[in-house]
C-alpha cells in the first residue's frame, strides 16, 4: 500500500484548538509540509502571532516562538539576525499583521529580511470573538460593527498583498485562498515558492492565504468556504504580485 | 481505478464536513456516535474510494491518513 | 586595559561590546544618541550585529527574538523609548528571556525635554508593563560605574533569564571621565532552552512564549519570576553609604544627583554637621539593609531627586516610620546644586550648630 496522504512530521500530535472547520488548520498543513518537503524542517524556527494561532507554538514540531501582537516580524528579524543560516517563518492573522503589526511588516520587509510571513486572512478578528479587522470588507458584520462595515466610517478595507509588493525588500508576494482542493494545491506551491526565495537569500517574502472563521461569520463550515469564495475572492484577487 | 484505504483518528475529529464535502465518491459522512469531544467524527460508507487524498488534504485537523492499493 | 576619557554613553557601549554583546537593536533618540551610534560604528568591526529598528516597540521585540535564539543582546533609549519598550520587557520577563536594557533618562512626562531626569524611577523599578513582575535595576553615579554595571547587568540577565535594567541619567551619558573598560570577552552561548532551530539534535522543540492560559500553570509562572527576584534580592543588592552611623541627618540619593550631595557632605563637615549619604546603585533591589545602619538617634532623612518625589517612597518603605523622610527635589532638567539641597538640609536641623 503506497501512502497518498499522511499528517506531515513537522507537526506535533496535539490536537488543534480551532474551531471545527476552520481553515487555520490547512493552513498549518501547507506550512508543515512544504518544510519538510523543502528540506529546511530540521532548521526551521517559526514565530506566531497573538489571535487564534497564538497556540501554534505546540502545533508546529520546529522550535517556536509566540510573539506580542503584531510583532512577530520584529521576533523573526531578531532570530534571523542571530541565525542567518537557519529558516525562519511568521504566520499572522489579519487583525495581528494588518492592524497592530502594520510597522513590524513593512520595515520587515522593507529591510528585506530573509524571512517568510503566512498572512491569514479571515476578514474577522477571531480570537477575540469577532471584532472587525481593518480586512473586513464593507457590509459585513462585525461584533464592532453591528450595522456592517460603513466605508464612511471606517474606510474600505486594506490589501496586504498588493501594498507589500510596492516594497522594494519585498521579492515575493502572492495572495491564495483554501477554499477548495485545487487552491489549497496552488497555496501550497505559493508557499513553497516563498520558502525557496528565503533559501536563495533573496529578501522577504508573504503569501496573504484567504482562511475562513466559521464561528465568527456565523456559518457552518462548509457554507463558510463558499462565503469566502463569493464575497472575499472578488474584492481579493488571487494571483501572484511579485516573483523575483 | 485504485482502491483507497482510509485511517481517520476518530477521537480528533470535529466533524465539520470539509472532507465530507469535497469527497468525489459521496464515501465519507457523519457518523451516529459521538466521540469523546462529542463531535460526530466521519465514517466511511461504500468502498468507492479512489485514494484520491482530496479528504486528507481538505482536513484541517490532519487526521486521514489515505493509502492507495 | 589603561584608562581612556570616555562619555558614559559611550562606556556603555564599550563595556557591552567588551561583555560579548553579540547583538543592538535601537532607535534614536536624545540623549542616548552617542551610545547607538557608537554601537553602529564599533559593533560591526568585532563581527556583532547592530540593527536600527523602526521603532522602540520593535526594536524591544528584536531583543525578545535575538535573546530567545541565544544572543547576548542590548538595546538602549532613553525615557519616552522606554514607555514603548515596556511591551516587550513584559513579554521578555514572562517568556523567561536575558537582555539588557540601557535607558538614559530624560525630561518628562510627555515627550518633555532632553536634559537630565530621574523621572523614571518608576517606570523603571516597579514592572512598568503589564502584569505582576519587577526586574532588576541599577544606577550608575560615574561612568567607570557605567562600564561595570553593563557587564554585571549581562551576567545577571543570564544568570536568572531576565532582562536587568541600567538606568542613567541624561548628565552621566554626556559627562566625560577617566574609565577602565574590562577586557574583551567572547561569549559563548549555553542555552539548552534557546529556541536555535536546533529541535531535532535536541529531540524536542522549544517554544518561547508568554502566554499561559490555565490558572494553574500561570500561577506557577507568576511564583517562578518571583522566586527569582527574591534571589535576586538577597545577591544583588548595591550601593554606597557614607557617615550614616552617626548621622544626624542622611541624605539619600542615586545617579549623578548622589555627586552633588558628596558635595554637601563636604560642606556639612565644614561647618560641624553630622550628615551622611546612602546611595543605593541597585534600584531593584532597593537596599533595604543600608537603612538599618543608620544612627538611630537621626533626625531626619532627605531624599534627594531630580523628580517630584519617587525613590522617596522605597526610602519610606525602608524607614518604617523610624525617621521622619524629607524631599528636595528639581525637575524639568534642573541641576541639584548642593548650596540649595545644604539650604535645607541645615532648614530641617534647626541651623547651624
Ligand atoms: C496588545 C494587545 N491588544 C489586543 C489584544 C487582544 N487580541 C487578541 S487576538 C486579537 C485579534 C486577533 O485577530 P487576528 O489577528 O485576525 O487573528 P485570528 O484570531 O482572526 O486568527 C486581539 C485584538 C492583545 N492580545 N494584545
Ligand atoms: S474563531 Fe474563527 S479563526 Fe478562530 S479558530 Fe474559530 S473559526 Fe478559526
Ligand atoms: S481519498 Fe478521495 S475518494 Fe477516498 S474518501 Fe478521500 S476524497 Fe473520497
Ligand atoms: S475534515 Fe477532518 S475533522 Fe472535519 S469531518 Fe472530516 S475528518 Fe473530521
Ligand atoms: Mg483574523
Amino acid at each position: 500500500m503506497a501512502v497518498v496522504y499522511k499528517k506531515s512530521i513537522a507537526l506535533t500530535d496535539a490536537p488543534l484548538t480551532y474551531c471545527p472547520g476552520c481553515t487555520h488548520g490547512i493552513i498549518h498543513k501547507l506550512v508543515a509540509e512544504n518544510l519538510v518537503e523543502l528540506g529546511v524542517y530540521d532548521k526551521a524556527i517559526g514565530v506566531g502571532p497573538v489571535g487564534c494561532s497564538a497556540l501554534c507554538d505546540f502545533f508546529f514540531a520546529c522550535d517556536m516562538y509566540i510573539a506580542g501582537h503584531g510583532r512577530a516580524p520584529a521576533v523573526a528579524t531578531g532570530i534571523k539576525r542571530t541565525h542567518p543560516d537557519k529558516f525562519v517563518f511568521t504566520y499572522q492573522g489579519d487583525g495581528d499583521l494588518a492592524s497592530i503589526g502594520t510597522a513590524e511588516i513593512v520595515h520587515a520587509a522593507h529591510r528585506g529580511e530573509k524571512i517568510s510571513t503566512i498572512f491569514v486572512n479571515n476578514a474577522i478578528y477571531g480570537m477575540t470573538g469577532g471584532q472587525m479587522a481593518p480586512t473586513t470588507l464593507v457590509g459585513q458584520k462585525a461584533t464592532t460593527a453591528p450595522y456592517g462595515r460603513s466605508e464612511e466610517h471606517c474606510g474600505k478595507p486594506i490589501r496586504i498583498a498588493e501594498m507589500i509588493a510596492t516594497i522594494e525588500g519585498a521579492k515575493f508576494v502572492e495572495r491564495v485562498s483554501v477554499n477548495n482542493p485545487a487552491n489549497v494545491r496552488k497555496a501550497k506551491k505559493a508557499i513553497r515558492r516563498a520558502f525557496e526565495l528565503q533559501l536563495e537569500g533573496k529578501g522577504f517574502g508573504l503569501v496573504e492565504v484567504l482562511s475562513t472563521c466559521p464561528t465568527n461569520w456565523g456559518y457552518s463550515a462548509v457554507n463558510a468556504l463558499k462565503w469566502l469564495e463569493e464575497n472575499l475572492i472578488p474584492y481579493y484577487p488571487l494571483g501572484n504580485y511579485k516573483d523575483y | 481505478m485504485a482502491k483507497g484505504k482510509l485511517t481517520i483518528d476518530s477521537e480528533k475529529c470535529k466533524g465539520c464536513e470539509l472532507c465530507v464535502n469535497f469527497c468525489p465518491k459521496k464515501t465519507l459522512e457523519l457518523g451516529k456516535e459521538t466521540n469523546t469531544k462529542g463531535y460526530f467524527p466521519v465514517t466511511v460508507v461504500n468502498d468507492e474510494c479512489i485514494a484520491c487524498g482530496t479528504c486528507a488534504i481538505m482536513c484541517p485537523d490532519s487526521i486521514i491518513t489515505v493509502e492507495k492499493e | 586595559m589603561a584608562k581612556k576619557l570616555m562619555k558614559g554613553n559611550e562606556a556603555i557601549a564599550q563595556a557591552a561590546i567588551n561583555a560579548g554583546a553579540t547583538h543592538f537593536f535601537g532607535y534614536p533618540i536624545t540623549p542616548q544618541s552617542e551610545l547607538i551610534e557608537f554601537m553602529a560604528r564599533e559593533m560591526p568591526k568585532v563581527g556583532a550585529c547592530f540593527l536600527q529598528a523602526e521603532s522602540e516597540v520593535a526594536a524591544s521585540y528584536m531583543v525578545y527574538g535575538a535573546a530567545g535564539a541565544g544572543a547576548r543582546v542590548i538595546t538602549s533609549t532613553s525615557s519616552p523609548g522606554l514607555a514603548l519598550k515596556q511591551e516587550g520587557l513584559t513579554y521578555m520577563v514572562s517568556a523567561e528571556l536575558p537582555a539588557v536594557i540601557v535607558n538614559i533618562s530624560r525630561g518628562g512626562p510627555g515627550l518633555g525635554n532632553i536634559l537630565p531626569q530621574q523621572g523614571d524611577y518608576f517606570m523603571c523599578t516597579r514592572g512598568g508593563g503589564n502584569g505582576d513582575y519587577y526586574h532588576p535595576c541599577f544606577a550608575p553615579a560615574s561612568v567607570q560605574e557605567c562600564a561595570d554595571l553593563i557587564v554585571e547587568a549581562f551576567d545577571i540577565a543570564d544568570e536568572y533569564r531576565m532582562p536587568v535594567l541600567v538606568l542613567g541619567d541624561g548628565m552621566i551619558g554626556q559627562m566625560m571621565e577617566p574609565v577602565e573598560i574590562p577586557e574583551y570577552k567572547k561569549y559563548v552561548p549555553n542555552k539548552p532552552w534557546a529556541a536555535d532551530g536546533n529541535h531535532i539534535a535536541r529531540g524536542v522543540h522549544n517554544r518561547i512564549n508568554a502566554m499561559d492560559l490555565a490558572a494553574d500553570v500561570l500561577e506557577a509562572k507568576n511564583n517562578k519570576i518571583q522566586a527569582k527576584l527574591k534571589e535576586i534580592s538577597e545577591k544583588y543588592v548595591k550601593y554606597e553609604s557614607i557617615d550614616v552611623e552617626d548621622a544626624d541627618l542622611v541624605l539619600v540619593a542615586y545617579g549623578t544627583p548622589s555627586r552633588a550631595c558628596k558635595n554637601v557632605l563636604k560642606k556639612a563637615k565644614e561647618e560641624g554637621l553630622k550628615v551622611g549619604l546612602i546611595r543605593p546603585i541597585s534600584l531593584y533591589p532597593f537596599p533595604k539593609v543600608a537603612f538599618d545602619k543608620i544612627n538611630p538617634k537621626c533626625k531626619a532623612i532627605l531624599a534627594v531627586e531630580q523628580s517630584c518625589g519617587q525613590m522617596i517612597e522605597d526610602v519610606r518603605l525602608s524607614v518604617l516610620g523610624k525617621y521622619p523622610v524629607e524631599f528636595f527635589g528639581r525637575t524639568g532638567g534642573n541641576p541639584i546644586i548642593p548650596e540649595q539641597v545644604f539650604e535645607k538640609v541645615k532648614n530641617i536641623l534647626g541651623g547651624t550648630k
